[in-house]
Protein backbone atom coordinates (compact mmCIF):
# COMPACT_ATOMS: atom_id res chain seq x y z
CA UNK A 1 0.00 0.00 0.00
CA UNK A 2 2.84 2.84 1.20
CA UNK A 3 4.26 3.89 -1.90
CA UNK A 4 7.42 5.48 -2.43
CA UNK A 5 6.91 9.21 -1.13
CA UNK A 6 7.74 12.19 -3.98
CA UNK A 7 8.70 15.01 -2.92
CA UNK A 8 6.04 17.80 -4.40
CA UNK A 9 9.31 20.44 -5.37
CA UNK A 10 10.50 17.62 -7.70
CA UNK A 11 7.55 16.90 -9.41
CA UNK A 12 6.53 20.26 -10.23
CA UNK A 13 9.64 21.18 -11.33
CA UNK A 14 9.10 18.25 -14.09
CA UNK A 15 5.41 19.94 -15.31
CA UNK A 16 5.29 23.24 -13.90
CA UNK A 17 2.44 24.33 -16.68
CA UNK A 18 -0.30 21.67 -15.79
CA UNK A 19 -0.11 21.81 -11.88
CA UNK A 20 -3.53 22.42 -11.21
CA UNK A 21 -4.39 19.46 -13.31
CA UNK A 22 -1.46 16.80 -12.00
CA UNK A 23 -2.63 14.00 -10.29
CA UNK A 24 -2.08 14.24 -6.52
CA UNK A 25 -1.33 10.56 -5.12
CA UNK A 26 -1.80 10.32 -1.29
CA UNK A 27 -0.84 7.28 0.55
CA UNK A 28 -3.74 4.91 0.43
CA UNK A 29 -5.65 4.54 4.03
CA UNK A 30 -7.86 2.22 5.62
CA UNK A 31 -10.83 4.01 7.05
CA UNK A 32 -12.50 1.42 10.06
CA UNK A 33 -16.67 1.97 9.76
CA UNK A 34 -18.98 0.28 12.24
CA UNK A 35 -20.00 -2.15 13.71
CA UNK A 36 -21.43 0.83 15.15
CA UNK A 37 -21.87 3.25 13.33
CA UNK A 38 -25.21 5.60 12.13
CA UNK A 39 -25.37 4.37 8.61
CA UNK A 40 -24.43 1.13 9.07
CA UNK A 41 -28.63 0.24 10.41
CA UNK A 42 -27.85 -3.35 11.99
CA UNK A 43 -24.05 -3.96 12.91
CA UNK A 44 -21.60 -4.73 10.08
CA UNK A 45 -18.01 -3.19 10.10
CA UNK A 46 -16.16 -2.00 6.72
CA UNK A 47 -12.72 -1.90 6.58
CA UNK A 48 -12.55 0.34 3.61
CA UNK A 49 -9.46 1.06 1.78
CA UNK A 50 -8.94 4.72 0.30
CA UNK A 51 -7.42 6.53 -2.18
CA UNK A 52 -8.13 10.24 -1.09
CA UNK A 53 -11.85 9.43 -1.06
CA UNK A 54 -12.01 6.89 -3.49
CA UNK A 55 -12.73 3.22 -2.47
CA UNK A 56 -10.08 0.84 -3.36
CA UNK A 57 -11.26 -2.40 -1.41
CA UNK A 58 -13.92 -3.10 0.87
CA UNK A 59 -13.69 -6.17 3.32
CA UNK A 60 -17.37 -6.19 4.82
CA UNK A 61 -16.72 -8.11 8.02
CA UNK A 62 -20.39 -9.63 9.16
CA UNK A 63 -21.20 -11.86 12.33
CA UNK A 64 -21.89 -9.75 15.07
CA UNK A 65 -25.33 -10.14 15.27
CA UNK A 66 -24.68 -14.04 15.21
CA UNK A 67 -26.91 -15.89 17.55
CA UNK A 68 -26.69 -19.66 16.54
CA UNK A 69 -30.24 -19.67 14.86
CA UNK A 70 -29.32 -22.82 12.66
CA UNK A 71 -28.04 -24.53 16.69
CA UNK A 72 -30.88 -23.24 18.68
CA UNK A 73 -33.17 -24.53 15.66
CA UNK A 74 -31.45 -27.74 16.03
CA UNK A 75 -32.28 -28.35 19.89
CA UNK A 76 -36.14 -27.71 20.18
CA UNK A 77 -39.16 -28.86 18.50
CA UNK A 78 -40.44 -28.29 14.89
CA UNK A 79 -42.55 -25.66 15.99
CA UNK A 80 -40.37 -24.17 18.48
CA UNK A 81 -37.90 -22.91 15.34
CA UNK A 82 -40.76 -20.60 14.21
CA UNK A 83 -40.27 -17.48 16.65
CA UNK A 84 -36.63 -17.84 15.49
CA UNK A 85 -37.54 -16.85 12.41
CA UNK A 86 -39.47 -13.94 13.35
CA UNK A 87 -35.83 -12.76 14.40
CA UNK A 88 -34.46 -13.40 11.01
CA UNK A 89 -35.52 -10.00 8.98
CA UNK A 90 -37.62 -8.20 11.41
CA UNK A 91 -39.39 -5.91 9.06
CA UNK A 92 -40.85 -8.60 7.39
CA UNK A 93 -41.23 -11.50 9.81
CA UNK A 94 -44.30 -13.64 8.03
CA UNK A 95 -42.53 -14.02 5.11
CA UNK A 96 -39.72 -15.91 7.05
CA UNK A 97 -42.38 -17.53 8.91
CA UNK A 98 -43.92 -18.74 5.56
CA UNK A 99 -40.55 -20.14 4.06
CA UNK A 100 -39.57 -22.06 7.19
CA UNK A 101 -44.01 -23.51 7.53
CA UNK A 102 -44.15 -24.23 4.08
CA UNK A 103 -40.56 -25.94 3.69
CA UNK A 104 -42.14 -28.32 7.20
CA UNK A 105 -45.18 -28.47 5.43
CA UNK A 106 -43.45 -29.68 1.95
CA UNK A 107 -41.51 -32.45 4.46
CA UNK A 108 -44.79 -33.43 5.63
CA UNK A 109 -46.74 -33.61 2.40
CA UNK A 110 -49.42 -31.26 4.04
CA UNK A 111 -51.83 -29.17 1.65
CA UNK A 112 -53.41 -26.20 3.61
CA UNK A 113 -56.90 -25.28 2.94
CA UNK A 114 -57.97 -22.27 0.53
CA UNK A 115 -58.89 -19.53 2.72
CA UNK A 116 -55.14 -20.01 4.16
CA UNK A 117 -53.54 -19.78 1.55
CA UNK A 118 -55.12 -16.01 0.52
CA UNK A 119 -54.31 -15.28 4.00
CA UNK A 120 -50.79 -16.03 3.86
CA UNK A 121 -50.43 -14.35 0.49
CA UNK A 122 -51.85 -11.07 1.82
CA UNK A 123 -50.01 -11.23 5.21
CA UNK A 124 -46.81 -12.19 3.49
CA UNK A 125 -47.35 -8.81 0.98
CA UNK A 126 -47.85 -6.90 3.79
CA UNK A 127 -45.01 -7.37 5.30
CA UNK A 128 -43.09 -6.92 1.65
CA UNK A 129 -44.79 -3.80 1.88
CA UNK A 130 -43.10 -2.90 5.31
CA UNK A 131 -39.86 -4.14 4.24
CA UNK A 132 -39.75 -1.91 1.24
CA UNK A 133 -41.26 1.24 3.05
CA UNK A 134 -38.73 0.76 5.59
CA UNK A 135 -35.52 0.38 2.98
CA UNK A 136 -36.45 3.20 0.59
CA UNK A 137 -37.45 5.52 3.88
CA UNK A 138 -34.34 4.96 5.18
CA UNK A 139 -32.70 5.75 2.48
CA UNK A 140 -33.75 8.98 2.24
CA UNK A 141 -33.04 9.49 6.14
CA UNK A 142 -29.16 8.60 5.39
CA UNK A 143 -29.37 10.88 2.72
CA UNK A 144 -30.07 13.50 4.78
CA UNK A 145 -33.80 13.82 4.17
CA UNK A 146 -35.74 13.72 7.40
CA UNK A 147 -39.53 14.36 6.13
CA UNK A 148 -39.69 11.37 3.50
CA UNK A 149 -38.37 9.08 5.98
CA UNK A 150 -41.52 9.81 7.92
CA UNK A 151 -43.78 9.61 5.04
CA UNK A 152 -42.60 6.01 4.30
CA UNK A 153 -42.52 5.35 8.78
CA UNK A 154 -46.12 6.24 8.98
CA UNK A 155 -46.94 4.32 6.01
CA UNK A 156 -45.27 1.05 7.67
CA UNK A 157 -46.92 1.63 11.02
CA UNK A 158 -50.40 1.29 9.15
CA UNK A 159 -49.12 -2.02 7.84
CA UNK A 160 -47.99 -2.79 11.59
CA UNK A 161 -51.62 -2.08 12.54
CA UNK A 162 -52.92 -4.14 10.24
CA UNK A 163 -49.92 -7.05 11.38
CA UNK A 164 -51.36 -6.29 14.45
CA UNK A 165 -55.20 -6.58 13.44
CA UNK A 166 -53.79 -9.93 12.46
CA UNK A 167 -52.20 -12.00 14.97
CA UNK A 168 -51.55 -9.38 17.70
CA UNK A 169 -48.38 -8.65 16.95
CA UNK A 170 -46.61 -5.58 15.36
CA UNK A 171 -43.09 -6.92 14.53
CA UNK A 172 -42.44 -10.53 15.57
CA UNK A 173 -45.61 -12.15 14.17
CA UNK A 174 -45.46 -15.70 14.35
CA UNK A 175 -48.41 -15.79 12.61
CA UNK A 176 -47.57 -18.69 9.83
CA UNK A 177 -48.05 -22.03 11.50
CA UNK A 178 -47.35 -25.55 10.22
CA UNK A 179 -50.20 -26.49 8.31
CA UNK A 180 -52.34 -23.13 8.53
CA UNK A 181 -52.07 -19.39 10.25
CA UNK A 182 -52.63 -18.76 13.88
CA UNK A 183 -56.51 -17.69 12.87
CA UNK A 184 -58.76 -16.04 10.68
CA UNK A 185 -58.51 -12.18 10.08
CA UNK A 186 -60.94 -10.62 12.47
CA UNK A 187 -64.35 -9.68 11.06
CA UNK A 188 -62.94 -5.24 10.98
CA UNK A 189 -59.83 -6.59 9.14
CA UNK A 190 -61.51 -6.08 5.42
CA UNK A 191 -62.34 -2.26 5.70
CA UNK A 192 -59.70 -0.81 7.61
CA UNK A 193 -57.38 -2.74 5.56
CA UNK A 194 -59.01 -1.15 2.83
CA UNK A 195 -59.08 2.29 4.33
CA UNK A 196 -55.53 1.58 5.13
CA UNK A 197 -54.51 0.72 1.43
CA UNK A 198 -55.83 4.28 0.28
CA UNK A 199 -54.00 6.38 2.77
CA UNK A 200 -50.79 4.19 1.73
CA UNK A 201 -51.12 4.80 -1.56
CA UNK A 202 -51.44 8.85 -0.60
CA UNK A 203 -48.27 8.12 1.64
CA UNK A 204 -46.66 6.66 -1.39
CA UNK A 205 -47.97 9.77 -3.79
CA UNK A 206 -46.33 12.04 -1.46
CA UNK A 207 -43.03 10.09 -0.91
CA UNK A 208 -43.07 9.97 -4.97
CA UNK A 209 -43.43 13.69 -5.39
CA UNK A 210 -40.43 14.50 -2.45
CA UNK A 211 -37.90 12.02 -3.62
CA UNK A 212 -37.94 10.54 -7.03
CA UNK A 213 -37.59 14.21 -8.95
CA UNK A 214 -35.70 15.20 -6.45
CA UNK A 215 -32.13 16.15 -7.70
CA UNK A 216 -30.08 15.85 -4.79
CA UNK A 217 -31.77 12.61 -4.58
CA UNK A 218 -31.19 11.59 -7.92
CA UNK A 219 -27.41 12.95 -7.79
CA UNK A 220 -26.60 10.45 -4.98
CA UNK A 221 -28.38 7.21 -6.20
CA UNK A 222 -28.00 7.39 -10.03
CA UNK A 223 -24.97 5.95 -11.35
CA UNK A 224 -23.60 4.58 -8.01
CA UNK A 225 -23.50 1.21 -6.23
CA UNK A 226 -23.46 -0.19 -9.83
CA UNK A 227 -23.78 -4.09 -10.31
CA UNK A 228 -24.25 -5.69 -13.92
CA UNK A 229 -26.70 -8.48 -14.81
CA UNK A 230 -23.60 -10.81 -15.16
CA UNK A 231 -22.44 -10.02 -12.04
CA UNK A 232 -25.29 -10.21 -9.98
CA UNK A 233 -25.95 -14.25 -11.58
CA UNK A 234 -22.27 -15.27 -10.33
CA UNK A 235 -22.80 -13.79 -6.69
CA UNK A 236 -26.50 -15.93 -7.13
CA UNK A 237 -28.15 -11.95 -5.83
CA UNK A 238 -31.76 -12.62 -6.35
CA UNK A 239 -34.37 -9.97 -5.27
CA UNK A 240 -34.61 -6.05 -5.80
CA UNK A 241 -31.27 -6.10 -6.93
CA UNK A 242 -31.21 -9.14 -9.57
CA UNK A 243 -34.69 -7.36 -10.79
CA UNK A 244 -33.11 -3.75 -11.15
CA UNK A 245 -30.11 -5.23 -13.54
CA UNK A 246 -33.05 -5.91 -15.84
CA UNK A 247 -33.63 -10.28 -14.68
CA UNK A 248 -37.33 -10.82 -14.43
CA UNK A 249 -36.79 -13.37 -11.99
CA UNK A 250 -39.18 -13.69 -8.97
CA UNK A 251 -39.92 -16.76 -7.45
CA UNK A 252 -43.70 -15.91 -7.23
CA UNK A 253 -43.18 -16.15 -11.04
CA UNK A 254 -40.67 -18.53 -11.61
CA UNK A 255 -42.22 -21.45 -9.00
CA UNK A 256 -45.65 -20.06 -8.07
CA UNK A 257 -46.46 -21.24 -4.63
CA UNK A 258 -49.75 -20.82 -2.56
CA UNK A 259 -52.08 -19.06 -5.31
CA UNK A 260 -49.84 -16.59 -6.90
CA UNK A 261 -50.75 -18.03 -9.98
CA UNK A 262 -54.28 -16.94 -9.96
CA UNK A 263 -53.54 -13.15 -9.44
CA UNK A 264 -52.65 -10.47 -11.45
CA UNK A 265 -49.25 -8.85 -10.67
CA UNK A 266 -46.47 -7.36 -12.51
CA UNK A 267 -42.58 -7.76 -11.94
CA UNK A 268 -40.75 -4.66 -12.58
CA UNK A 269 -37.20 -4.48 -13.42
CA UNK A 270 -35.19 -2.00 -14.33
CA UNK A 271 -32.60 -1.02 -16.96
CA UNK A 272 -29.04 -0.36 -15.50
CA UNK A 273 -29.03 -2.02 -12.24
CA UNK A 274 -27.58 1.07 -10.10
CA UNK A 275 -29.06 2.88 -6.90
CA UNK A 276 -31.35 4.53 -8.71
CA UNK A 277 -33.14 1.41 -10.34
CA UNK A 278 -33.29 -0.49 -7.47
CA UNK A 279 -35.45 2.26 -6.00
CA UNK A 280 -38.11 2.69 -8.91
CA UNK A 281 -38.07 -1.42 -8.57
CA UNK A 282 -39.03 -1.25 -4.65
CA UNK A 283 -41.45 1.52 -5.47
CA UNK A 284 -43.34 -0.25 -8.15
CA UNK A 285 -42.79 -3.41 -5.93
CA UNK A 286 -44.99 -1.71 -3.33
CA UNK A 287 -47.80 -0.58 -5.82
CA UNK A 288 -48.10 -4.67 -6.67
CA UNK A 289 -48.17 -5.72 -3.26
CA UNK A 290 -51.31 -3.14 -2.69
CA UNK A 291 -52.69 -4.79 -5.89
CA UNK A 292 -52.19 -8.04 -4.79
CA UNK A 293 -53.95 -7.48 -1.22
CA UNK A 294 -56.70 -5.91 -2.77
CA UNK A 295 -57.19 -9.02 -4.67
CA UNK A 296 -56.90 -11.03 -1.53
CA UNK A 297 -59.50 -8.97 -0.25
CA UNK A 298 -61.79 -9.66 -3.00
CA UNK A 299 -61.29 -13.18 -2.89
CA UNK A 300 -61.55 -13.98 0.91
CA UNK A 301 -64.71 -11.92 0.89
CA UNK A 302 -65.97 -13.96 -1.76
CA UNK A 303 -64.38 -17.28 -0.17
CA UNK A 304 -66.74 -16.55 3.08
CA UNK A 305 -65.63 -17.93 6.46
CA UNK A 306 -63.67 -21.38 6.27
CA UNK A 307 -61.05 -23.15 7.87
CA UNK A 308 -57.42 -21.80 8.10
CA UNK A 309 -56.04 -24.79 9.40
CA UNK A 310 -55.31 -28.05 7.77
CA UNK A 311 -57.49 -31.06 9.53
CA UNK A 312 -54.25 -33.39 9.25
CA UNK A 313 -53.96 -35.25 12.33
CA UNK A 314 -49.96 -34.80 12.65
CA UNK A 315 -50.13 -31.09 13.52
CA UNK A 316 -53.75 -30.42 14.29
CA UNK A 317 -54.86 -30.57 18.35
CA UNK A 318 -57.79 -32.88 18.37
CA UNK A 319 -61.04 -31.46 19.79
CA UNK A 320 -61.21 -30.58 23.39
CA UNK A 321 -64.19 -32.43 23.73
CA UNK A 322 -62.60 -35.42 22.23
CA UNK A 323 -59.84 -34.81 24.67
CA UNK A 324 -61.59 -34.73 27.76
CA UNK A 325 -63.79 -37.97 26.70
CA UNK A 326 -61.27 -40.13 25.05
CA UNK A 327 -58.13 -41.88 25.70
CA UNK A 328 -56.81 -42.23 21.79
CA UNK A 329 -56.87 -38.18 21.63
CA UNK A 330 -56.32 -37.48 25.16
CA UNK A 331 -52.87 -39.10 24.45
CA UNK A 332 -52.85 -37.41 21.25
CA UNK A 333 -52.63 -33.99 22.81
CA UNK A 334 -50.41 -34.87 25.24
CA UNK A 335 -47.90 -35.71 22.51
CA UNK A 336 -48.99 -32.74 20.46
CA UNK A 337 -48.04 -30.15 23.25
CA UNK A 338 -44.81 -31.68 24.82
CA UNK A 339 -43.19 -32.49 21.27
CA UNK A 340 -45.43 -31.70 18.87
CA UNK A 341 -45.09 -33.04 15.14
CA UNK A 342 -42.69 -36.02 14.18
CA UNK A 343 -41.58 -35.19 10.55
CA UNK A 344 -40.77 -38.45 8.47
CA UNK A 345 -37.61 -38.60 7.24
CA UNK A 346 -35.82 -36.58 4.83
CA UNK A 347 -35.03 -33.57 3.23
CA UNK A 348 -36.96 -30.68 1.07
CA UNK A 349 -35.51 -27.24 0.17
CA UNK A 350 -38.46 -24.43 0.28
CA UNK A 351 -38.24 -21.38 -1.01
CA UNK A 352 -40.08 -17.98 -1.07
CA UNK A 353 -39.26 -14.59 -2.69
CA UNK A 354 -38.71 -12.23 0.60
CA UNK A 355 -38.32 -8.57 -0.15
CA UNK A 356 -34.74 -9.02 -0.16
CA UNK A 357 -34.91 -11.93 -2.59
CA UNK A 358 -34.95 -15.91 -2.44
CA UNK A 359 -35.20 -16.64 0.95
CA UNK A 360 -34.88 -20.83 1.11
CA UNK A 361 -35.21 -23.28 3.55
CA UNK A 362 -33.10 -26.28 3.78
CA UNK A 363 -34.80 -28.69 5.90
CA UNK A 364 -33.50 -32.58 6.98
CA UNK A 365 -35.34 -34.75 9.50
CA UNK A 366 -34.50 -37.34 10.97
CA UNK A 367 -38.00 -38.84 11.58
CA UNK A 368 -38.27 -37.28 15.27
CA UNK A 369 -39.37 -34.51 16.73
CA UNK A 370 -36.76 -32.47 16.57
CA UNK A 371 -34.96 -30.57 13.09
CA UNK A 372 -31.61 -32.64 12.28
CA UNK A 373 -30.64 -29.34 9.77
CA UNK A 374 -32.57 -26.05 9.36
CA UNK A 375 -30.46 -24.20 7.10
CA UNK A 376 -31.54 -20.65 6.30
CA UNK A 377 -30.76 -19.27 2.53
CA UNK A 378 -30.36 -15.78 3.61
CA UNK A 379 -30.59 -13.66 0.72
CA UNK A 380 -29.59 -10.38 2.60
CA UNK A 381 -26.11 -12.21 2.94
CA UNK A 382 -25.32 -13.51 -0.34
CA UNK A 383 -27.03 -9.74 -1.41
CA UNK A 384 -24.12 -8.28 0.28
CA UNK A 385 -20.88 -10.43 -0.73
CA UNK A 386 -20.78 -8.25 -3.74
CA UNK A 387 -20.35 -4.88 -2.04
CA UNK A 388 -17.19 -4.17 -3.15
CA UNK A 389 -18.19 -4.94 -6.74
CA UNK A 390 -20.54 -2.36 -6.28
CA UNK A 391 -18.42 0.40 -4.94
CA UNK A 392 -14.64 -0.13 -6.44
CA UNK A 393 -13.59 2.98 -7.44
CA UNK A 394 -16.39 5.19 -6.38
CA UNK A 395 -16.10 8.00 -3.74
CA UNK A 396 -16.92 7.11 -0.13
CA UNK A 397 -20.03 8.82 0.31
CA UNK A 398 -21.99 6.45 -2.46
CA UNK A 399 -21.30 3.45 0.41
CA UNK A 400 -24.15 4.68 2.18
CA UNK A 401 -27.34 5.00 -0.37
CA UNK A 402 -25.27 1.64 -1.52
CA UNK A 403 -25.78 -0.45 1.67
CA UNK A 404 -29.17 0.87 1.82
CA UNK A 405 -30.31 -0.07 -1.13
CA UNK A 406 -28.42 -3.68 -0.56
CA UNK A 407 -30.58 -3.36 2.64
CA UNK A 408 -28.39 -5.99 4.60
CA UNK A 409 -30.97 -7.17 7.51
CA UNK A 410 -28.03 -8.04 10.72
CA UNK A 411 -30.73 -10.64 11.97
CA UNK A 412 -30.69 -12.51 8.66
CA UNK A 413 -27.12 -12.02 7.45
CA UNK A 414 -25.94 -13.14 10.77
CA UNK A 415 -28.51 -15.75 12.07
CA UNK B 1 -29.18 -44.87 -12.22
CA UNK B 2 -32.77 -42.31 -13.11
CA UNK B 3 -32.35 -38.59 -13.64
CA UNK B 4 -36.28 -37.61 -12.76
CA UNK B 5 -36.64 -35.76 -15.47
CA UNK B 6 -34.27 -33.33 -14.56
CA UNK B 7 -32.34 -32.17 -18.13
CA UNK B 8 -29.60 -31.52 -15.74
CA UNK B 9 -28.77 -34.67 -14.15
CA UNK B 10 -29.36 -36.57 -17.16
CA UNK B 11 -26.62 -34.56 -19.20
CA UNK B 12 -24.38 -34.98 -16.10
CA UNK B 13 -25.34 -39.21 -16.16
CA UNK B 14 -24.44 -38.95 -19.95
CA UNK B 15 -20.72 -37.22 -19.91
CA UNK B 16 -19.92 -38.57 -16.18
CA UNK B 17 -21.75 -41.89 -15.20
CA UNK B 18 -19.13 -42.53 -13.22
CA UNK B 19 -18.95 -39.52 -10.71
CA UNK B 20 -22.55 -40.02 -9.40
CA UNK B 21 -23.39 -42.07 -6.57
CA UNK B 22 -26.67 -41.98 -6.19
CA UNK B 23 -29.97 -40.06 -7.11
CA UNK B 24 -33.30 -39.30 -5.88
CA UNK B 25 -36.25 -36.94 -6.06
CA UNK B 26 -37.48 -36.47 -2.68
CA UNK B 27 -40.82 -34.59 -2.48
CA UNK B 28 -39.41 -33.39 -5.94
CA UNK B 29 -36.31 -32.13 -5.14
CA UNK B 30 -33.92 -33.50 -7.78
CA UNK B 31 -30.79 -34.52 -5.74
CA UNK B 32 -27.50 -36.26 -6.65
CA UNK B 33 -24.75 -37.89 -4.79
CA UNK B 34 -21.35 -37.19 -6.58
CA UNK B 35 -17.80 -38.57 -5.75
CA UNK B 36 -16.05 -36.05 -3.78
CA UNK B 37 -12.97 -36.16 -5.65
CA UNK B 38 -15.11 -35.36 -9.33
CA UNK B 39 -17.07 -32.71 -8.05
CA UNK B 40 -15.31 -29.57 -9.03
CA UNK B 41 -15.47 -31.22 -12.56
CA UNK B 42 -19.11 -32.21 -12.77
CA UNK B 43 -20.02 -29.23 -11.31
CA UNK B 44 -18.27 -27.71 -14.39
CA UNK B 45 -20.39 -29.10 -16.78
CA UNK B 46 -23.46 -28.37 -14.96
CA UNK B 47 -22.97 -24.62 -15.43
CA UNK B 48 -21.38 -24.86 -19.23
CA UNK B 49 -23.74 -27.23 -20.37
CA UNK B 50 -26.42 -25.70 -22.96
CA UNK B 51 -28.96 -27.89 -20.98
CA UNK B 52 -28.65 -27.91 -17.66
CA UNK B 53 -27.27 -23.82 -17.79
CA UNK B 54 -26.97 -24.02 -14.21
CA UNK B 55 -25.98 -20.51 -13.80
CA UNK B 56 -26.81 -19.53 -10.33
CA UNK B 57 -24.86 -21.24 -7.40
CA UNK B 58 -28.29 -20.37 -4.80
CA UNK B 59 -26.73 -22.49 -1.77
CA UNK B 60 -23.50 -24.20 -0.10
CA UNK B 61 -24.34 -25.44 3.38
CA UNK B 62 -23.59 -29.01 5.17
CA UNK B 63 -24.71 -31.36 7.19
CA UNK B 64 -23.23 -32.71 10.01
CA UNK B 65 -24.65 -37.12 10.50
CA UNK B 66 -22.94 -37.86 13.42
CA UNK B 67 -22.06 -41.70 14.59
CA UNK B 68 -22.63 -42.41 10.06
CA UNK B 69 -19.04 -42.57 7.74
CA UNK B 70 -18.53 -40.52 5.82
CA UNK B 71 -19.04 -37.99 8.95
CA UNK B 72 -20.19 -34.56 6.48
CA UNK B 73 -22.52 -34.05 4.13
CA UNK B 74 -21.64 -30.75 1.81
CA UNK B 75 -24.88 -29.95 0.12
CA UNK B 76 -25.43 -27.02 -3.05
CA UNK B 77 -28.41 -25.97 -4.44
CA UNK B 78 -28.24 -25.29 -8.42
CA UNK B 79 -30.31 -22.86 -9.85
CA UNK B 80 -30.60 -21.97 -13.73
CA UNK B 81 -32.24 -18.77 -14.55
CA UNK B 82 -32.30 -19.52 -18.21
CA UNK B 83 -34.13 -22.79 -17.99
CA UNK B 84 -36.20 -22.41 -14.93
CA UNK B 85 -35.07 -25.36 -12.80
CA UNK B 86 -33.36 -26.77 -9.88
CA UNK B 87 -30.76 -29.43 -9.11
CA UNK B 88 -28.79 -30.52 -5.37
CA UNK B 89 -25.60 -31.68 -5.35
CA UNK B 90 -24.33 -33.31 -2.32
CA UNK B 91 -20.89 -35.08 -1.35
CA UNK B 92 -19.53 -37.21 1.48
CA UNK B 93 -17.03 -36.00 3.30
CA UNK B 94 -14.96 -37.94 5.88
CA UNK B 95 -13.77 -36.44 9.21
CA UNK B 96 -10.52 -37.36 9.39
CA UNK B 97 -10.22 -35.47 5.93
CA UNK B 98 -12.64 -32.69 5.61
CA UNK B 99 -11.81 -31.16 2.83
CA UNK B 100 -13.67 -30.71 -0.68
CA UNK B 101 -12.79 -28.73 -3.68
CA UNK B 102 -13.35 -24.99 -3.35
CA UNK B 103 -16.18 -23.68 -6.19
CA UNK B 104 -14.83 -20.10 -6.33
CA UNK B 105 -13.63 -20.20 -9.91
CA UNK B 106 -17.04 -21.64 -10.89
CA UNK B 107 -19.73 -19.34 -9.20
CA UNK B 108 -18.15 -16.24 -6.69
CA UNK B 109 -21.25 -16.81 -4.56
CA UNK B 110 -19.24 -19.80 -3.50
CA UNK B 111 -17.24 -17.32 -1.82
CA UNK B 112 -19.13 -16.35 1.43
CA UNK B 113 -21.08 -19.35 1.23
CA UNK B 114 -18.01 -21.69 1.96
CA UNK B 115 -16.16 -19.43 4.15
CA UNK B 116 -19.37 -20.17 6.37
CA UNK B 117 -19.33 -23.85 6.13
CA UNK B 118 -15.79 -23.72 7.15
CA UNK B 119 -16.41 -21.30 9.95
CA UNK B 120 -19.64 -23.30 11.41
CA UNK B 121 -18.44 -26.91 10.39
CA UNK B 122 -14.76 -26.77 10.00
CA UNK B 123 -14.85 -27.97 6.43
CA UNK B 124 -11.69 -26.85 4.30
CA UNK B 125 -12.58 -26.06 1.00
CA UNK B 126 -9.18 -26.65 -1.55
CA UNK B 127 -8.40 -23.93 -3.52
CA UNK B 128 -10.37 -21.22 -1.93
CA UNK B 129 -8.68 -17.75 -1.98
CA UNK B 130 -9.39 -16.03 1.21
CA UNK B 131 -10.69 -19.34 3.87
CA UNK B 132 -11.34 -16.98 6.94
CA UNK B 133 -14.06 -17.69 9.25
CA UNK B 134 -16.62 -14.84 8.61
CA UNK B 135 -19.42 -15.41 11.42
CA UNK B 136 -17.81 -16.35 13.93
CA UNK B 137 -14.28 -14.25 15.33
CA UNK B 138 -10.84 -15.75 15.02
CA UNK B 139 -10.28 -16.54 18.29
CA UNK B 140 -13.01 -18.75 18.17
CA UNK B 141 -12.55 -22.65 19.40
CA UNK B 142 -14.23 -25.31 17.82
CA UNK B 143 -16.98 -25.40 15.07
CA UNK B 144 -20.32 -24.79 16.62
CA UNK B 145 -23.01 -26.96 14.26
CA UNK B 146 -21.12 -29.87 14.64
CA UNK B 147 -23.55 -31.98 16.56
CA UNK B 148 -20.09 -32.87 19.16
CA UNK B 149 -20.62 -29.45 20.07
CA UNK B 150 -22.61 -28.70 23.31
CA UNK B 151 -24.98 -25.95 22.76
CA UNK B 152 -24.22 -24.20 26.47
CA UNK B 153 -20.17 -23.93 25.76
CA UNK B 154 -19.25 -20.77 26.87
CA UNK B 155 -16.32 -18.99 24.97
CA UNK B 156 -13.51 -16.66 26.24
CA UNK B 157 -14.53 -12.93 26.08
CA UNK B 158 -11.56 -11.35 23.33
CA UNK B 159 -11.29 -7.78 23.25
CA UNK B 160 -9.87 -5.58 20.41
CA UNK B 161 -6.58 -6.60 19.33
CA UNK B 162 -5.08 -3.22 19.35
Amino acid sequence: MASEPILLTERSRETPEDDFERDLHTEHQVLNMGPSHPATHGTVKFMVELDGETIVSIDVMVGYLHRGFEKECESGTWYQAIPYTDRLNYNSAILANLGYCMAVEKLLGLETPERCQWLRVMSSELARLSDHLTRCGAACLELQAMTPFLYGIEARELTWDLCEMLCGARVTSNYIRIGGVKHDAPTTFPSTCREYIGRIRELLRDFDKVVTGNRIFIDRMKGTGFLSKEDCIRYAVTGPLLRAAGVPCDVRKAEPYLVYDQIDFDVPIGEVGDNYDRYLVCVEEMHQSLRIIEQCLDRLARLGPGPVNTLDPRVRWPAKERVFNRMEELIQQFKSVTEGPRVPKGEAYFAVESANGELGFYLVSGGGAVPHKVRCRPPSFINLAPLYLMLRGSMLADLIPTFDMVNMIGGECDR
Amino acid sequence: MEDFGSAGLRRLLAAMPDAVVSSHAQHGDVTALLKRERLADAMRLLRDDAESAFDMLSDVCAVDYLGEEPRFEVVYHLYSLARNQRLRVKVRVPEADPVVDSLVGLWASANWMEREVWDLYGIRFRHHPDLRRILLYDEFQGHPLRKDYPKERRQPLVGPRN
